[in-house]
């Protein structure tokens, strides 16, 4: 097997500014070819991480390598990356020709391939015939794309997108996501892209990297860090996620038994109880759609756990509901669709768990 | 009734504006052009009616016209050294940190504080025969006898750049300020250098602004009198000393009138000019 150099690799990055530490020792290696994004709230050295990357920031310590060679002191210019803005920043006062050609221009090019280049970006960003126009005359997702033009004509090592899509719309930004992510499958480009945005991260990563004040809290595939998530606050982050508090009791062959004031023992996956002993405090993680209500408690399947329980408060969201219910004296959330009609308020109902698809993580620091 | 009612609106609305506008600067203009046909006798009074003799002396005597192009010239020179002395501040300026930036903002607006005439006569100090930059340089031997510095037409440019720089450094400053530092960044990763970015971002974006700040240098240094008079030797005179002169010294109010008409014209061509090539919105920005 010929080892691979990854397309990037932070090593032992770190990045102060002043007393305060926005980045500890991060390490990550994307693979040639990857989608990566760099999730979590704002402060948490997203984007410190992907401008240091870019060359914007220089870090304090560690090193920053870019197919195998090291960028740490590399200036901005001549890294050959593709940086887009949540703003998009083009040039105003450039035509988007001139706009899509500029990074052409410090590259050793011909006058002809610049316009060949420029004009199969426009296509490829499906706004072709818009080359003489200004910025200003497009609108914000057409104003992205071309940002994106730009960034790709130069055929950047890697493609840095700072959260372009938040500064659109709903409906625009959900078309944008899909006309990206078929861009970059399409060049098959190293991308990291920075969001705070969890459903975005879900439909277009390869990876995720979750990342809170400054630390990684998990690296994984989409499914990996939503169906199993190593930490409280990647279960919160993700998804709708209930937090019960439980004592770790024991293990049972492939099972560790949680033990849930009010609910009894709940066997959780071994694989899906990361790290955690005996005796130890924990969290059980519940998400909200894997519990489900039900009025008539029928014949409970082998295996799952059923409660009784009380409908709080009711959020209507059309094709689904969120219940708050009291469920064994816990308040939680369950998600579910509606059937003929949304439960009320006050429902005395049955919530049916199904404990293999629950997860046990440390539990919540509380600082 | 109703269209006629809302189509007086917009007008009632501005009707404030319109009347201070008439009222302290159309009719005392029109006063003036009415002014500038009249006749002064050598009895020394003025007689009313439409003689047409200040204008054709006016126009036709070679005198005002070198005066007239001295005057442009001199405007023309020191609006460019505004320009390049005044873009480097105001660049350090908008490039500080926003703590920094405010006590900055601060010092250039802390002269005008202080009396223009007297900001003016301080050159006259440093100046000077006797003033601090003969008495160091005699004292320190480099020179055996006070050099003519003051009085001429350099020391006259000098006084209009001290006066104007601050506005040329504010109008720039501006327009640096409102440029997205995202630009600078993505033309960086581009492939640009730190100059290259300046040269293809920076410079061309905050053009509106020295426009603007060259606009405002110009117009104020060609109609200033009170330079000439303080720092420039008596074949200094610039055009509005000769306003000056007609009206104050020589109470010919007609002559005087029709020569402030020929300024009005000649600043109000340049302004024309400019509006149809920049627009004069910008030089509001820097007020505002």
């Amino acid at each position: 097997m010929t080892e691979q150099q990854p397309a990037v690799a932070l090593e032992g990055i770190v990045k102060r500014f002043g007393a305060v530490t926005a980045v500890h020792a991060m390490d990550i290696s994307i693979e040639e070819g990857a989608f990566v994004t760099l999730l979590g709230p704002s402060g948490c050295g997203k984007t410190t991480t992907l401008r240091m990357i870019a060359g914007l920031l220089s870090p304090s310590q560690g090193d920053i390598r870019i197919k195998g060679r090291s960028v740490t002191a590399t200036p901005i210019h001549k890294r050959n990356l593709g940086l887009v803005f949540q703003n998009y920043a083009l040039f105003p006062h450039k035509t988007i020709f001139d706009n899509v050609a500029f990074g052409l221009k410090y590259r050793d090019v011909g006058r002809r391939e610049i316009t060949d280049r420029v004009q199969k970006a426009l296509d490829l960003v499906q706004l072709p015939g818009v080359g003489d126009r200004h910025p200003a005359q497009l609108s914000g997702g057409q104003q992205q794309r071309i940002a994106l033009a730009r960034a790709i004509v130069i055929e950047p090592d890697v493609l840095l997108l700072d959260e372009p899509l938040s500064a659109l719309d709903a409906n625009l930004r959900e078309d944008m996501r899909v006309e990206l992510k078929r861009i970059q499958e399409q060049l098959g480009i190293t991308t990291i892209f920075v969001t705070h945005d969890q459903s975005e991260a879900l439909a277009m990563s390869d990876k995720v990297v979750v990342m809170r004040s400054g630390h990684v809290e998990q690296v994984g595939a989409p499914e990996d860090v939503y169906v199993n998530p190593a930490s409280a606050f990647v279960a919160r982050f993700l998804g709708n996620a209930n937090l019960i508090p439980a004592t770790v009791k024991g293990r049972d062959g492939d099972h560790v038994i949680a033990e849930v004031a009010g609910v009894g023992s709940v066997p959780v996956p071994a694989l899906r109880a990361a790290k955690l002993q005996p005796g130890d405090a924990a969290a059980l993680v519940v998400r909200a759609e894997r519990l489900q209500l039900v009025e008539q408690p029928g014949d409970v399947p082998e295996g799952m756990i059923a409660r009784k329980a009380t409908v709080t408060a009711v959020d209507y969201q059309g094709q689904a509901a969120r219940y708050f219910i009291d469920f064994c004296g816990h308040s939680i959330q369950a998600l579910n669709p509606i059937g003929t009609a949304p439960l009320r308020a006050g429902a005395r109902v049955t919530a049916v768990l199904d404990s293999n698809h629950c997860v046990l993580v440390p539990p919540e620091k509380h600082p | 009734m109703d269209g006629r009612a809302s189509a007086m609106r917009p007008w009632l609305l501005l009707s404030p504006a319109l009347a201070t506008v008439t009222l302290l600067l159309v009719v005392p203009v029109m006063f003036i052009l009415v002014y500038s046909f009249w006749l002064r006798t050598a009895t020394g009074a003025d007689t009313s009616g439409f003689h047409l003799d200040n204008w054709i002396e006016v126009l036709t005597d070679p005198f005002y016209r070198d005066i007239l192009f001295k005057t442009l010239r001199i405007a023309l020179v020191t609006t460019l050294f505004c320009i390049v002395l005044g873009y480097v501040p105001a660049y350090f300026i908008a490039m500080s940190r926003t703590g920094n930036k405010t006590l900055l903002l601060l010092l250039l607006i802390l002269p005008f504080w202080i009396s223009y005439i007297i900001r003016t006569m301080s050159w006259i100090n440093i100046l000077g025969a006797s003033g601090g930059l003969n008495s160091l340089l005699l004292t320190l031997g480099i020179i055996s006898e006070p050099m003519r510095l003051l009085y001429n037409e350099g020391s006259v440019i000098l006084g209009l750049v001290h006066f104007l720089l601050p506005f040329m450094v504010l109008n720039v400053y501006v327009s640096l300020e409102a440029i997205d530092r995202n630009l600078l960044d993505a033309a960086r990763s581009l492939g640009a250098s730190d100059l290259q970015a300046f040269r293809e971002v920076t410079l061309p974006l905050s053009m509106p602004g020295l426009a603007a700040g060259a606009l405002l240098c110009f117009v104020l240094s060609a109609g200033t009198y009170i330079t000439p008079v303080v720092l420039g030797g008596p074949r200094d005179a610039m055009f509005a000393n000769l306003v000056f002169d007609a009206i104050i010294t020589q109470l010919d109010w007609p002559l005087g009138s029709a020569l402030s008409i020929v300024l009005l014209v000649v600043l109000g061509s340049v302004v024309l000019v400019y509006n149809r090539l920049v627009g004069v919105g910008q030089i509001a920005k820097s007020f505002g």
